[in-house]
């Protein structure tokens, strides 16, 4: 799994963006997304995923369950 | 309309530069800013020789900054510019979707700037409005929790345009960290929002913080928060960088409390302590608005700023303006201004004639000076005055003049005058009672709450409907200093009153609380 940007509670702040370990948060059409490719959910840098400690908005970055849990390798 | 004291943007396409200076001038001399009026050639306006109790470099740098200097709003103008969306804390009277009321920042929904539109719509303004000294960058979120951008606009902006100002409004979380890049920009003003120095108070106004990779909660993270704001502005102090305190006065969790705030951070160097009201209400969907949280009347607010004023300076006319506001303050400007017309502009910066505006209102601010000791004796025959102390609202569009319609104000000036002299304690904002000519009466009623501890209120203007609803209030309505000095007319109008008083006319009554409006202050 990876986790993923709910489009429509995102305030485009931006906070996310930098704090991401693996650069896969960038901007698109005023929001953020998240590209489930790069996204480690933070498995092997820190205890808690940042996306979701440093986002203003409750559950608006949430574990996508379209992609299978990430395994560190 | 544009407002009287300067040329608009698209004067200044028409005329051109010699042109546009000729007409500042005459402008200039036509109304005379704070300076002497026609008919005595008195003073109105605060001194230019500094606060008492201010050191004189400190007084230096703020004399020119209208967000410090009581006297130098009048004068100068600041504006704000939103290259900062990100935060790194979470206040309970903010929602970041939206405009936020406290801590004069818009939410992230109004336009955001990239360094280097800012850079541009900042030299445009400073083109247009020589009174433009200040810079400041307050948000949408956090300056530092958005270091890059933050510095990145400073620095195009201290490259072409080194006269002005720069400063910056912080939480003071990541403040420690960029203390040194602060010095680096000769950045001379940060503002640090501290409503509280111990975490058992704190928990009550942040719910979480984002600090070290970790999203902390509870006390633990008001600890963290109030350890670095202090460790930042000791820092600050250090390197002889003025800091301004912002509080938000919040009726039951930091009322009392911030007193000793106000202890804790004058021990540490602060040179100016602002606490503005809490401004809530369900629509804003923020914590405090959802759950019902008041915030403090006009009275509360004023006895708590007297509570402190003996401590250190009180900063009463902050207008918790929006951080993309333009303008002196109290008035914006900024839809001239939008990113497609700077994309438009060709813009030259143009420091001569801001030169020349500048040194203009210097000598005028000069020569002040010696008319307001002239006043203070003119008082001082009243003796005690029999103790009496009045409030007064001021219909005013800037200059230190009475010279607002009552039914066009959107705001009122509030003057505090007894024996000892006139000052000003504040400013109350209404929503406008006269639109499109008639007057409306539940926003009269609206302004009558808003100005309800005052004896009286100055207008350039008034219809006879509103007249007569305001003395029925207990508010006596004054047109005869139209277009005259406040401060003057505030002192002439006390010994009148005081006269009559002893002639046994009138009966002196104190009068009671008022409201203070809630909502984010976008002048119209
Ligand atoms: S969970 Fe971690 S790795 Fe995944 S997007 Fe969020 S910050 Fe990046
Ligand atoms: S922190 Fe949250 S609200 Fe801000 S850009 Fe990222 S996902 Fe959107
Ligand atoms: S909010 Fe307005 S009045 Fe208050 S400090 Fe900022 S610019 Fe000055």
């Amino acid at each position: 799994m990876a986790y993923k940007i709910v489009a429509s509670q995102c305030t485009g702040c931006s906070a996310c963006e930098p704090e991401c370990p693996n650069q896969a948060i960038f901007e698109k059409n005023g929001v953020f997304v998240i590209d489930p490719k790069k996204c480690t959910e933070c498995i092997g840098y820190f205890d808690d995923a940042q996306c979701v400690a440093a986002c203003p908005v409750d559950k608006t970055c949430i574990i996508d369950t379209g992609y299978p849990r990430y395994q560190a390798a | 309309m544009q407002p009287s004291s300067y040329v608009g943007i698209e004067q200044i396409q028409r005329t051109g530069q010699a042109q546009q200076l000729d007409r500042l001038l005459n402008e200039i001399a036509e109304h005379k800013g704070c300076g002497t009026s026609s008919d005595g050639g008195k003073a109105s306006c605060g001194s230019s020789d500094g606060p008492a109790d201010m050191a004189p470099e400190v007084w230096e740098k703020v004399k020119n900054h209208p967000c410090y200097s009581e006297e130098a709003h009048h004068h100068y103008a600041r504006m704000h510019v939103a290259v900062a969306p990100a935060c790194n804390i979470q206040c309970n009277y903010c929602n970041r979707k939206y405009d936020c009321a406290n801590e004069s920042r818009p939410g992230v929904v109004s336009e955001k700037l990239t360094p280097e539109q800012a850079a541009k719509k900042v030299l445009a303004v400073a083109s247009t409005i020589p009174q433009m000294t200040v810079l400041g960058i307050a948000g949408p979120g956090d300056p530092l929790a958005n270091p890059d951008k933050t510095f990145k606009t400073f620095e195009l902006i201290s490259k072409t345009a080194p006269d002005i100002k720069l400063c910056l409004s912080t939480n003071g979380l990541a403040l420690p960290d960029h203390v040194d890049t602060i010095a680096n920009f000769n950045v001379d003003h940060v503002t640090i929002t501290v409503n509280m120095v111990d975490p058992e108070v704190g928990q009550h106004i942040y719910p979480w913080i984002y600090y070290k990779k970790k999203r902390w909660t509870g006390i633990d993270a008001a600890k963290i928060l109030t350890e670095r704001q202090m460790q930042g502005l000791e820092m600050l102090t250090a390197r002889g960088i003025l800091s301004k305190i912002n509080s938000v006065m919040i009726p039951g969790i930091n009322d009392q409390h911030l007193v000793e705030v106000n202890r804790a951070v004058k021990s540490r160097g602060a040179f100016l302590h602002n606490i503005m009201p809490l401004i809530s209400a369900p629509e804003h969907g923020t914590v405090f608005g959802l759950n019902g949280q008041r915030g403090p009347t006009a009275q509360e607010l004023k006895a708590l700023q007297d509570a402190c004023e003996g401590e250190m300076n009180m900063m009463r006319h902050c207008r918790q303006c929006r951080a993309d506001a333009v303008g002196l303050l109290g008035e914006d400007r900024s839809a001239e201004f939008t990113t497609d017309k700077i994309d438009a502009m060709e813009v030259v910066y143009d420091a001569d004639t801001r030169k020349a505006y500048q040194e203009l209102v210097e000598q005028e601010r000069q020569a002040t000076v010696a008319a307001k000791e002239a006043e203070k004796s003119e008082l001082a025959k009243l003796a005690d005055a029999e103790g009496i102390s009045l409030l007064i609202a001021v219909a005013t569009k800037g200059q230190g003049k009475v010279n607002e319609h009552f039914g066009h104000a959107s705001e009122f000036q509030i003057y505090e005058v007894d024996a000892k002299g006139s000052k000003f304690v504040g400013h109350r904002r209404v929503d406008l009672y006269c639109q499109g000519g008639y007057g409306e009466e539940d926003s009269l009623e609206t302004v009558i709450r808003a100005i309800n501890d005052c004896h009286a209120v100055f207008v350039a203007k008034i219809g006879g409907c509103p007249k007569d609803d305001l003395k029925k209030a207990g508010i006596d309505p004054v047109d005869k200093y139209a277009h005259q000095h406040i401060e003057q007319s505030v002192i002439a109008y006390f010994m009148d009153y005081v006269g009559r008083v002893r002639a046994g006319e009138i009966t002196h009554q104190s009068r009671g609380d008022a409201d203070i409006r809630q909502g984010a202050f976008i002048a119209a």
